[in-house]
């Protein structure tokens, strides 16, 4: 008999079972370390297809296209790639497209990079001025709850929804070299 | 070099489950001008996201084949777009750039590929099946052939002259185009 684990499930994947339940299909994204583990998660995934951006505001065309052909899509992006897709996110609120961003924070806890300040500290402000309802998150425990929301948010109610995972979440950026 | 009008209705002629994404401006005026259609999803306005949004409905959709028609200058805003076609390989996804190497909408500035910037070389460069560019009526019939049945990502770079034709103006509420394109499709 298997001894049961005492491991918590970790938040990428937590992620990657509410996309599973939703039945997402499709996963728009710029690299980043902080999705690194998800990305890898949909890329393995033999009924998501993975899109890999040059900009994160082609992933809101994507989104959109995806929903015209019945297709449900998410998108990841660095809290730096939000300020990217303002116009485009024009889209979702003309056509009345939903829209799940999960979001992974720089620019506050822990960071080591003054650079990514400036975007990081109006991420948030920036998706609510452009329609989109917020989620915070801090605790990887309440990953799973907040996602699931926001996917039946997006999914069903065709609202923009934004989850922003903060960087005390993620972990500061590991500086390898 | 095309009459853009003429060009466009000979690209859509019976054209059959087609499913059309076009581009702010002109592009737009074209398709509205060759026959207003359920499967037509008319932009007014996200300059740049034109290919990405045929992108996203090419993978929901393998069994239909999706064209894109829009300017030199959503085209170039979107540039990086090519790029990750190139990556996806849709094959039922082609392009059709509406070249008149102007921004018709705001003045007739000219644009990138006025100097000779070349959106052919670049779709080739980035891996797409097939891009040529076109500036013979007499070639509509085989870019029409292109759309329906052409191993893609396939990029177009029509030749179109640039005079000022009438606007046709599509219906512009985004709620109604889309829901009426997602209808036609589920109904299809």
């Amino acid at each position: 008999m298997p001894t049961p684990s005492t491991t918590p499930i970790s938040w990428p994947d937590a992620i990657y079972a509410q996309f599973r339940r939703a039945g997402v299909r499709q996963v728009g994204y710029v690299p980043d370390a902080g999705h690194s583990r998800l990305i890898r998660l949909c890329q393995d995934d033999p009924d998501i297809a993975d899109v890999v951006l040059t900009t994160e505001e082609e992933g809101v065309g994507l989104v959109a296209g995806a929903a015209l052909g019945g297709q449900r899509a998410a998108l990841l992006m660095q809290s730096s790639g939000v300020g990217n897709c303002i116009n485009m996110f024009s889209l979702l609120r003309n056509c009345g497209f939903g829209c799940l961003v999960l979001v992974t924070m720089r620019g506050e806890f822990g960071e080591f990079n003054q650079w990514q300040v400036p975007m990081g500290t109006i991420t948030e402000e920036v998706l609510r001025l452009a329609g989109f309802l917020t989620y915070r998150v801090e605790h990887a425990d309440a990953v799973d709850e907040v996602v699931g929301a926001g996917c039946d948010m997006a999914f069903g109610g065709d609202l923009p929804i934004a989850v922003l995972l903060s960087q005390r979440l993620i972990g500061p950026k590991q500086w390898t070299r | 070099m095309l009459d853009r009008r003429d060009f466009v209705r000979r690209l859509l002629i019976d054209r059959g489950d087609l499913l059309v994404v076009s581009g702010l401006g002109s592009a737009t005026y074209d398709v509205a001008a060759a026959g207003d259609h359920p499967l037509n999803f008319y932009l007014w306005g996200a300059m740049g996201g034109t290919a990405m949004i045929g992108l996203g409905l090419a993978l929901a959709r393998p069994q239909n084949r999706v064209a894109v028609l829009t300017g030199d200058g959503d085209m170039l805003m979107g540039m990086g777009s090519l790029a990750t076609i190139g990556v996806k390989q849709p094959n039922n996804l082609a392009i059709v750039v509406l070249d008149n190497a102007h921004y018709g909408e705001t003045g007739m500035q000219p644009s990138h590929t006025f100097s000779g910037v070349d959106l052919v070389a670049t779709a080739l460069a980035c891996r797409f099946k097939q891009a040529r560019a076109v500036a013979d009526i007499a070639e509509a019939a085989a870019v029409r052939a292109l759309l329906h049945g052409g191993e893609g990502p396939i990029l177009v770079s029509a030749r179109i002259g640039d005079e000022d034709v009438p606007r046709v103006l599509p219906r512009r509420d985004g709620h109604a185009i889309k829901q009426r394109f997602v209808e036609a499709l589920n109904s299809a």
